[in-house]
């Protein structure tokens, strides 16, 4: 064994689900693997598959097709028991602190409430004092030990919810839009958290959002998502450095910069992300593509890797990653 | 009263109260705003600031109880808004003021065509019948980027983009001396939100259009604004023009702001959030308000609220800033 495996390995996973109207591709044919102590970012705009791609993960929703390994471990075949054993080793945080605890629990039943479940303590006092620990480490005073979620802002709860996903131990956490429901000066307490915790706890994190600034900070690798799918994926600082998608380009130009200089120009996309219903074996941007080219609608463009890991999914680029067609920069 | 011509609205020391049974929240305490005609002006600030209050005690749609404007003075267009009566407020709203949500998906009737409800605006406030305010409203739906064949269509047929350009729609259909947008694209995605800066900001100039635009996105306020007011727990910190805020902040506040944004230049460098807390509206403390969470807090600060100084137009409310103490101005600049 030369090389480790990493620490998850997602491949070819695919997540349908049934409606009326047909089958709705919400994760349709995504791998990719995570090292590590390292952060994937993954980014994409509502309905992109985002969030169903990290709960797909975890195993909250059971996978079409495909496989999860998890320190090499084949972790979709595992049962409900084998799998309640893995969730130490895999947690969660959710988007909105306001609906994600239980508002009839205190603040230490919240943290507590893992450690019952897998029965890591033998009594409820060793119980308390690691609550207790836990709560010193992500910032929460003590004296909250008997409060409940309504009487604290959004970025005392979130960190509960960091406390409650930190509780087991685990190695890895999908942390799912973690800082979008937060005013900009409570994020980066709560960023700033999740890292040192990071490095302290040698965490491997999943981080799922839309916003493009926060993923740039927070990220060493970053996909982008477009209706199901990965159409780019690259180290952060070459994704932002030299986006190759037409669409992660149009992405980061709409970020608005807070800044009164060096303005980029806009590009403005046509239309809106279409309907993940059934949708056609072709290029899923196509419509809204300035660059759109007759391959396009023909079939569907497959992730290329390029050089320095840079991998793309768009007809504009062959196998050596020039482009077929020149792109007016 | 050369004022009246040059300002579209004129907020001079504003308070708002929601008295409720836990106590007396203090939306608004003091609050002073300015926009001069065919300007736009950036409210900006964080959840519980007083953003929203501010932009509904200009319409009086504060919720009354809880809420009780206790003092201050409200000037559209030089005429005092506080002593109109309901009647008269109902002709003000829509015609010569009118207000966009954050949420396009609720600010719209589900049941009714979108064509008629921008029709209904324009019939209520101008001599039209309901055919010529029918053809206005489809000539509005053109202007913000719909094609008026859609103007049949119920708001659900309607993607999240496309809802908040009929509430636009809705909003300017009687050419309004000042719009409010609270946050007007909060719900949409980046790309969906650059689509409709893109048709506010071509609506600003073709109609040389007045705004208060209320944000929290301070790369929303870059793009669109021409003057900035940054408030904090009801009052106004700071105020200036873009190049004064973005290019020479002076108050902690602002700066924390500034400081709390990642770094689109240098992706490993640690966030500086501001520390604590805004302090409960219901309990303010004496003394400056941002007093707790400021790293340049002197011992006056506690104990005294601090002036406004105006230096050539920026406006800052900061002891820092007082000319006795303009040595530690400097030490300040020099971040």
């Amino acid at each position: 064994m030369v090389n480790k495996p990493p620490l998850l390995e997602v491949n070819r996973l695919k997540k349908f689900f049934k409606t009326p109207k047909g089958l709705l591709h919400a994760v349709d044919d995504v791998s990719f693997k995570i090292e590590k102590g390292k952060t994937f970012g993954i980014v994409g705009e509502s309905g992109c598959g985002k969030s169903t791609l990290g709960r797909t993960i975890l195993r909250l929703l059971d996978p079409t097709s495909g496989q999860v390994f998890f320190e090499g471990k084949n972790i979709t075949d595992l049962n409900a028991l084998e799998m309640r054993h893995m969730r130490r080793e895999m947690q969660i945080i959710f988007q909105d602190p306001f609906s994600s605890l239980n508002p009839r629990m205190t603040v230490s039943q919240t943290i507590e409430e893992p450690l019952k479940l897998h029965n890591i303590f033998k009594d409820k006092h060793e119980r308390q004092k690691k609550v207790a620990t836990l709560m010193d480490t992500v910032g929460l005073a003590r004296r909250l030990f008997n409060s409940y979620p309504h009487e604290l802002d959004g970025g005392r709860r979130q960190r509960i919810g960091i406390a409650r996903a930190l509780s087991l131990n685990p190695k890895f956490i999908v942390c799912d839009e973690p800082v979008s429901a937060l005013d900009v000066s409570i994020q980066a307490q709560i960023l700033n958290l999740m890292n040192e915790l990071q490095s302290e706890l040698d965490l491997t994190y999943i981080f799922i959002t839309h916003d493009l600034s926060v993923v740039y900070h927070f990220s060493d690798e970053i996909a982008v998502m477009y209706l199901g799918q990965i159409i780019e994926k690259a180290h952060a600082d070459d994704l932002f450095a030299r986006p190759l998608h037409p669409y992660t380009k149009a992405l980061l130009s709409a970020i608005p910069i807070p800044s009164i200089h060096n303005r980029v120009e806009r590009i403005i996309m046509k239309g809106e992300i279409f309907s993940p219903i059934n949708p056609e074996p072709v290029c899923r941007f196509a419509d809204r593509c300035s660059y759109v080219m007759e391959a396009c609608r023909k079939s569907e463009p497959v992730l290329k890797t390029l050089e320095s890991q840079h991998q793309v999914a768009c007809f504009l680029y062959d196998d050596n990653g020039e482009t077929t067609k020149i792109i007016g920069e | 009263m050369s004022n009246d011509i040059e300002n579209i609205l004129e907020i001079d020391n504003l308070f708002v109260e929601y008295r409720t049974q836990d106590g007396i929240v203090k939306a608004l305490n003091g609050l002073d705003i300015e926009i001069k005609k065919g300007t736009t002006l950036g409210l900006v600030g964080e959840t519980g600031a007083g953003k929203t209050t501010t932009g509904l005690a200009i319409l009086g749609l504060i919720p009354d109880p809880p809420g009780v404007i206790v003092d201050g003075t409200i000037k559209l267009n030089g005429e005092y808004l506080r002593e109109k009566t309901e009647r008269q407020m109902e002709k003000i709203r829509g015609k010569h003021v009118s207000m966009i949500f954050q949420d396009p998906m609720t600010s719209l009737n589900p049941v009714i065509r979108v064509e008629d409800q921008i029709a209904e605006v324009i019939e209520n406030h101008n001599e039209v019948n309901k055919q010529e305010a029918k053809i206005l409203a489809r000539k509005m739906l053109e202007q913000v980027g719909i094609s008026k064949n859609r103007g049949k269509d119920y708001p659900h047929q309607f993607s999240g983009g496309m809802k908040q350009r009929v509430v636009i729609a809705i909003a300017l259909a009687c050419n309004p001396d000042l719009l409010i947008a609270d946050e007007p694209t909060t719900a949409l995605d980046v790309t969906i939100q650059a689509q409709v800066l893109e048709i506010m900001k071509e609506l600003k100039m073709r109609r040389n259009l007045s705004m208060l635009l209320i944000t929290h996105d301070l790369g929303i306020v870059a793009e669109i604004c021409d003057m900035v007011s940054i408030i904090y727990a009801g009052r106004i910190v700071e105020h200036g023009t873009l190049v004064d805020i973005f290019d020479y902040t002076r108050h902690p506040y602002t700066k924390g702001l500034f400081n709390s944004l990642p770094n689109m230049k240098d992706r490993t460098a640690k966030l500086k959030p501001i520390r604590g807390l805004m302090p409960d509206p219901n309990n303010l403390p004496s003394g400056c308000i941002f007093c707790s969470r400021c790293d340049y807090a002197m011992p006056i600060c506690s104990s005294v609220y601090p002036d406004y100084y105006n230096i050539n137009g920026h406006v800052v409310a900061c002891h820092l800033y007082n000319p006795e103490n303009i040595k530690e101005e400097v030490l300040f600049y020099g971040q």
